[in-house]
């Protein structure tokens, strides 16, 4: 035996290009869809290394004065001052806005304000605390001076660098959309083999099972979901979106189970005695492997904005994890004060992720479809 | 005496981008002509470019990926070059084409009637109840019974005969000078391809048109055409008259078509096959006759007894309607012999085949095998006798999972068995099948789709054997195979049974194949067995009206001259 191999081996590639190799080939062919894989990689490769704390580990740490602006656009003079004079940190100069009706008020309250404040006799209670803490802050003023005016990306209200923000949020949120479409391709690809192959009362169970989760509105099924599991954080996102999700991937994959479950070559395998469960899911599921993974991937795509509708609702990730969900909605009041960074950093990071797993999924369903060829 | 000629072909050549750096050649020039008034027959094997042919002609190749070169000469000017307008009117109003699949020629969710008038209508200009008359007219014409009713039928009402003779009415309506029909009887049962090619015949003659018969049935050419053009590779390897290519081929591939195909008069112990007569000076050196029959005192492997598997399907809210696919079989198997079972389509014979091997479970009745009823076993026994039946199935295209490699393919049904004490034990076992059915050693790691028809049913073939079966069951298992392969696989079932003394149970619907291969035959109508008997008391006595219908219908090959059309003036004269 081992001859016939080395001799069929000597005289050419004992390996022919199965359909998997055909596919990447097909792949290979398509520009858009490299491209856009390369992006994909890049964005995985952040993942990872941020899980693994290579990157963006101290992102909760101050670098940077609150509201940095970004490098390029450079220090405004707002915070120029605030650096130099040491005042608290988060008030803008007060500038008069000629176009506020209550500008003259304003301007009055603002010139007593410091009187009013002397005259109060008031004991603050908590005063020797405080004192401890400023005595034990004066320590470490040297730090205060060293947090920048400007960083790569600006930074948030608490002086955090958006742009490390950014790299955590996409850990967070690439890591729910890839573990929740997971569960969902899981899930779906099981019922839908179930209730595909045997048919009957099973297939019955399923799609009552299925007409019952799609009878709810979506997002009050998320909500409700939500509300039941009853606590924050990252797998809970998973939990809901993956829990809520599998009802499209099912209706696919039962489909082409009672396609494929009468075809010849299945009734081969059971003529030659390989079990039910051979015949599911050695014989039928790599032939209809195409389906799910377009599915998968697709569903990536939706979970990673679904997390973001989540965290911008609140229902999202915890306050001491960062996603791209809660930097909107950090930003929301942001944008009133002019702070465009946080907002412009988590859109690109989301559009091009977003954007590029689309088109590579377009060509990997290009690449893995025989029919379109 | 020399013919007119209705169109001619010269220097025909049709080249198919596949990607930017192939091309494929599907015709290499070729020429023949259409004389008026005649039947031309275009014979070939798949890939030959036949059908290709007749679409360069009528300019329906897709010009994306086609190019087609050449002199298509017809009314003085040449139609490759002509413009897609004059072409337009070409079509249709003077050649028109019926296509081989009935079913999907016609469009479901038009009747018949509105199909067949607006031909009429947009070629002709008639007004509504003209067409209408029209219509009723050529329905009668092709033979549709009760026209005037029909007219307002949906394709899927009519029988497969019946639509593509709705199919011929709507190619004929114009009253065409020539009609192309693309195997216009392959997809139907012998019964009515015979009816289908006497209506062509009849209207040929009636209407003084020609036809250009395409075909890969050099057998059925014989009786319907006066000249005949065998295509091989896009090249023509023969063309003469219709009495010429039979009586005195002189082409080694012409001999072979027609060697090839079993006969009904003889059976060699070996069927000639198509490199015996390329490789060799083209003649064969001739065979032994194989004897067939029952002794009576064989030993029986199988027998089943009033076999009966009924379909439901539901029937307003709770009622089920009964379909009895079939009734009342039974019939014994004799070891290292074959069955033959031959039937039209719908007759049951592949749910016999699924029911014994419980791929479909019986309704009634029971099958004996080893002293067991397999029918009333558990799955868990049914286990073991499952590989000592085998079947092989029709279509090698659909019966090959395409994710596997061909090791794989024959691997697995030793490790679900556990034949063979380890893998490389079983890793040896299908290399040694690979030389008993013909296939290179390198095939061990490729996938299936790199295999041609013929070298896929060899896999199936070797599939079954990995578990050495008692009984084989062939279900179609050479039909969906060209003429010549068809010849090598049959000679490889041959080889096989006498080597390894197996039982087969040969299911098809041509004739001619299961009387070369079978000692009984089991003749089925409808779910019922009308005739069982030996093989040569079947073909020389038949006792059953419809298995005299059934061996009538066996296209005969050369008969003289214009069989048909002789046949067919008679029938228009009384």
């Amino acid at each position: 035996m081992m001859q016939a191999v080395l001799g069929s081996g000597g005289l050419r590639r004992p390996e022919s290009p199965g359909l998997w190799a055909l596919a990447w080939r097909r792949f290979c062919r398509d520009r858009v869809g490299v491209a856009s894989f390369l992006v994909v990689l890049v964005f995985f490769g952040v993942m990872v290394a941020s899980g693994l704390s290579l990157v963006a580990a101290d992102w909760a740490r101050e670098v940077g004065v609150n509201y940095a602006p970004p490098t390029f656009v450079g220090p405004g003079t707002a915070e120029r001052d605030a650096v130099a004079s040491g005042s608290p940190r988060g008030e803008k100069a007060h500038e008069p806005n000629p176009a506020d009706p209550l500008a003259d008020v304003l301007s009055e309250i603002r010139e007593k304000k410091p009187v009013s404040r002397g005259d109060t006799d008031i004991v603050d209670p908590l005063a020797d605390a405080l004192a401890e803490i400023r005595a034990e802050k004066s320590g470490a003023a040297s730090r205060a001076e060293i947090l920048s005016a400007t960083l790569a990306f600006g930074g948030d209200r608490w002086g955090r660098d958006v742009l490390k923000k950014v790299i955590k949020g996409t850990e967070t949120s690439m890591f729910v959309g890839l573990a929740a479409a997971a569960l969902t391709a899981l899930l779906g690809t099981l019922f839908g083999a179930l209730a595909g192959y045997y048919g009957r009362w099973i297939d019955d169970f399923f799609n009552w099972f299925y007409s019952i989760f799609t009878a709810v509105p979506y997002l009050l099924l998320i909500l409700a979901i939500a509300a039941v599991l009853n606590q924050k954080g990252t797998m809970t996102v998973i939990l809901i979106l993956g829990l809520t999700g599998w009802t499209g991937i099912f209706r696919l994959v039962r489909a082409e189970y009672l396609k494929h479950k009468v075809r010849e070559y299945i009734q081969a395998a059971d003529a030659i005695g390989a079990s039910h469960a051979r015949r599911m899911f050695v014989h039928i599921l790599p032939n209809v492997s195409h389906v799910v993974l377009v599915q998968l991937s697709l569903h990536v795509v939706l979970f990673i904005k679904s997390e973001v509708v989540l965290s911008f609702l609140g229902f999202g990730v915890g306050v001491d994890t960062v996603s791209w969900g809660s930097m909107l909605n950090e930003a929301q009041s942001e944008l009133i004060l002019g702070y465009w960074w946080q907002l412009a950093a988590a859109t690109i990071a989301m559009a091009l992720l977003v954007t590029g797993f689309s088109l590579f999924t377009d060509a990997l369903r290009d690449a893995l479809d025989p029919k379109l060829k | 005496m020399n013919p007119e000629i209705l169109l001619g072909v010269s220097d025909l050549r049709v080249d198919f981008r596949v990607d930017a750096a192939t091309t494929l050649q599907a015709v290499k020039g070729i020429a023949f002509d259409i004389p008026v008034n005649s039947t031309v027959a275009l014979v070939g094997e798949s890939g030959s470019g036949k059908s290709v042919t007749a679409l360069a002609i009528l300019g329906l190749l897709p010009k994306e990926n086609s190019t087609a070169r050449g002199e298509v000469r017809y009314a003085g000017r040449n139609l490759l070059a002509a413009a897609p307008s004059e072409l337009q009117k070409v079509r249709g109003a003077d050649i028109s084409m019926v296509f081989q699949e009935p079913m999907t020629s016609l469009n479901p969710v038009f009747t018949v009637g509105f199909q067949l008038t607006e031909v009429l209508r947009k070629h002709l200009g008639m007004t509504g109840a003209q067409a209408r008359a029209r219509a009723v007219d050529l329905l009668r014409e092709v033979g549709i019974p009760e026209p005037e009713a029909r007219i307002a039928a949906y394709p899927f009402q009519l029988s497969g005969g019946q639509q593509q003779r709705v199919m011929i009415a709507i190619a004929i309506a114009c009253e065409p000078k020539l009609l192309i029909a693309d195997e216009p009887t392959t997809a139907l049962d012998v019964t009515i391809q015979r009816q289908i090619l006497e209506l062509i015949a009849d209207l040929q003659k009636r209407r003084r048109m020609s036809v250009l018969f395409i075909t890969h049935d050099l057998a059925l050419v014989g009786e319907i055409a006066d000249h005949v053009v065998v295509m091989r590779d896009g090249e023509i390897r023969e063309k003469g008259t219709a009495e010429q290519i039979f009586e005195a081929p002189r082409d080694a591939y012409t001999r072979a078509l027609l060697l090839c195909r079993p006969q009904l008069g003889r059976r060699p112990k070996r069927l000639p096959v198509i490199d015996d007569f390329l490789n060799s000076s083209g003649t064969v050196p001739e065979m032994p006759e194989r004897s067939r029959g029952l002794r009576g005192d064989e030993e029986i492997v199988l027998e089943a007894r009033h076999l009966g598997k009924s379909f439901y399907s539901r029937d307003g809210l709770f009622g089920r309607k009964e379909f009895k696919a079939v009734v009342d079989v039974s019939f014994k198997l004799a070891k290292g012999k074959t069955l033959g079972v031959v039937g039209e389509s719908g007759s049951g014979k592949t749910t016999v085949a699924l029911t014994l091997m419980r791929l479909h479970e019986a309704s009634s009745g029971e099958v004996l095998f080893d002293g067991r009823n397999l029918l009333a076993i558990s799955h868990q026994e049914m286990m073991q006798y499952k590989r000592r039946i085998q079947i092989v199935f029709q279509n090698p295209y659909a019966s090959l999972n395409p994710r596997f490699t061909v090791g794989q393919l024959l691997m697995e049904p030793m490790q679900v068995h556990r034949i063979g004490a380890s893998e490389s034990e079983r890793r040896d076992r299908v290399y040694k099948l690979f030389e008993e059915v013909g296939l290179p050693e390198t095939s061990f790691f490729k996938y299936p789709h790199e295999f041609s028809g013929g070298q896929r049913q060899r896999i199936a073939i070797a599939r079954c054997l990995t578990m050495k079966p008692d009984v084989l069951i062939c279900d179609e298992a050479v039909s969906a195979l060209d003429v010549s392969v068809q010849a090598q696989v049959l000679n490889l079932l041959q080889d096989l049974q006498d080597g390894y003394n197996m039982s087969y149970i040969f299911i098809s619907h041509d004739l001619a194949v299961v009387k070369y291969m079978a000692d009984q035959i089991m003749v089925m109508n409808e779910g019922e067995v009308v005739e069982v008997a030996g093989s040569d008391d079947l073909y020389r006595n038949p006792r059953h009206p419809y298995t005299k219908s059934l061996l009538s219908s066996i296209p005969q090959g050369w008969r003289g001259p214009r069989y048909f059309a002789s046949l067919g003036r008679n029938e228009t004269s009384t």
